[in-house]
């Protein structure tokens, strides 16, 4: 293939490229615009005792962290938003975990 | 009574050791294969695929091992041979490649990228999708130096799509264009993606100023699910419309993302990510490994290839940050440059490469989000471009 055949082709492939991903982008604004994003719906007005879905069982409070709790160096606060977290990302309500201790690790240098 | 001696140089002459001592090129390529699972295991280099390939690449080269045959499948490619041939005739590694081949492991391998990647980034600023096109130069560039070089146009397109910096589509292209260079290509490709930490910030600091790296972009706006469950229905459709050849690794793309996203099948997105995925992982890169025969791969091609992809990798970079500077030129400041560079794929390293330098010279600065957008943008574009290869070239 000569180098001017290759050039063309080059050119050609950007284009192409840039002509699809272009495409793309119009349909995604167009699809976002159909569909635009809405906020989680509002509580809905009253509506009719007769219409009205049963009220919904309201969710237990956890019963707390079962086990005792050790905290070295650290404060109940920090102990605290640690088990919420931790919670949060195993996607487990905070009383099916056990916290045995939580334990301030100092870095070498500061000891 | 039999001579022992005679048998000694009978074991002798059968053992791997005498047919090394005939061919030092073995020894050569068992110290490269040594040496990538040294990248792999010490270095962390892409070890989900580094392993597998300079172990696949171990074995080929091991005197007598007989696991892949190269000369079967030229035989299969001329015609003269029949796949089931090589299912009665060939080694674990040759039927391992038949995956390879058929294009089967890189499309699912795309299966379980598509289930693992979040397109909300790009759905919620879909300008990213120009930085993912503007970053497919670095393809088109090495494709055009491959050529200057003198190698044939099938395989300056294998050896340009390094640039998309995509392993699977590199894989995929390779295998059907030039298969006979699969090894270098993809060994490029993945070292290369591992690198991109070292290779992209030269560039990035080079080709913008303090004041455009500083840039503080926007929040994203909110995505909503039926968005999210309808954007891989739109790409599959419009696509595979303009370019059918890549229908097989954007469907397989889109299709595990549908996975993920519709929220009905979530046992089918996380077969996708992880079982699956883990298992062709194995397959693929054994078997691409394999493919590193030393009477193959030691030659200057080999090195002109590993070149050529470094070439291609700067100017995918170079590309993203000169689109990206356009884009900061037309929305008056508002968009920061660096994302660009994170349209050469390579997900998520690239992101977090521009958040990462971003971060260096803001340190309130929080691009990773931004650079998602043009990240999974460059998946798709390096589809598009190999799509358009093979459409030319296969």
């Amino acid at each position: 293939m000569t180098l001017g055949n290759a050039a063309i082709y080059s050119l050609l492939g950007v284009c192409v490229v840039f002509f699809a991903l272009i495409l793309l982008m119009i349909a995604i604004k167009i699809l976002v615009k159909v569909m635009p994003y809405k906020e989680a719906a509002a509580p809905a007005p009253a509506v009719k005792a007769a219409e009205a879905p049963a009220p919904e069982k309201k969710a237990e409070p956890a019963k707390g962290v079962a086990g005792d709790l050790k905290l070295i160096k650290t404060e109940p606060r920090d102990a605290a938003m640690i088990m919420a977290i931790i919670a949060d990302e195993l996607k487990t309500p905070l009383n099916q975990l056990r916290f045995k201790s939580i334990k301030l690790v100092e870095e070498e240098g500061k000891r | 009574m039999a001579n022992i001696g005679e048998i000694l140089a009978r074991l002798w002459e059968t053992s791997g050791f005498y047919k090394m001592a005939v061919d030092w090129r073995q020894l050569i390529m068992i110290c490269i294969a040594c040496f990538l699972l040294y990248l792999g295991l010490v270095k962390k280099y892409e070890p989900l695929l580094m392993i597998g390939i300079a172990f696949g690449m171990l074995l080929t080269n091991l005197p007598g091992s007989e696991m892949y045959h190269p000369e079967l499948w030229d035989a299969y490619i001329a015609g003269t041979i029949k796949l089931t041939d090589i299912i009665h005739e060939g080694g674990l590694l040759d039927i391992f490649y038949i995956g390879v081949k058929a294009g089967l492991y890189p499309s699912l391998i795309f299966m379980g990228v598509g289930a693992m990647t979040d397109f909300g980034p790009l759905i919620a600023n879909p300008k990213s999708l120009l930085l993912g096109a503007a970053a497919q130069l670095g393809i088109f560039a090495a494709f055009l130096m491959a050529i200057v070089l003198g190698f044939p146009a099938n395989v300056a397109a294998s050896i340009g799509i390094i640039g998309g910096a995509d392993g699977p589509t590199a894989i995929w292209l390779t295998s059907k264009l030039a298969p006979e260079y699969l090894a270098p290509i993809a060994i490029a490709a993945y070292s290369y993606m591992a690198l991109i930490p070292l290779i992209q910030p030269p560039v990035m600091r080079l080709l913008t100023t303090k004041e455009e790296r500083e840039v503080k972009m926007e929040q994203l706006a909110p995505v909503s699910k039926t968005q999210k469950i309808l954007f891989p229905i739109i790409v599959t459709i419009f696509v595979t419309l303009l370019l059918p050849s890549v229908a097989p690794l954007l469907g397989c793309l889109m299709l595990g993302n549908l996975f993920t996203e519709c929220g009905l099948t979530d046992r089918l997105s996380d077969t996708a990510q992880n079982a699956l995925m883990n298992i062709v992982t194995i397959f693929l890169a054994t078997s691409v490994g394999a493919t590193a025969r030393y009477d193959r791969f030691l030659s200057f091609q080999t090195i002109k290839i590993i070149i050529l992809g470094l070439i291609a990798f700067e100017f995918a970079t170079i590309g993203g940050l000169i689109f990206g500077k356009i884009m900061y030129k037309v929305t008056g400041g508002k968009i920061n440059p660096l994302i660009g560079s994170a349209g050469v794929s390579a997900v998520p390293m690239a992101a977090r490469v521009s958040q990462k330098e971003g971060q260096r010279a803001n340190p309130s600065n929080f691009l990773l989000m931004h650079a998602m957008g043009p990240n999974v943008a460059g998946v798709i574009g390096s589809a598009v471009a190999a799509g358009f290869l093979l459409a030319l070239f296969g």
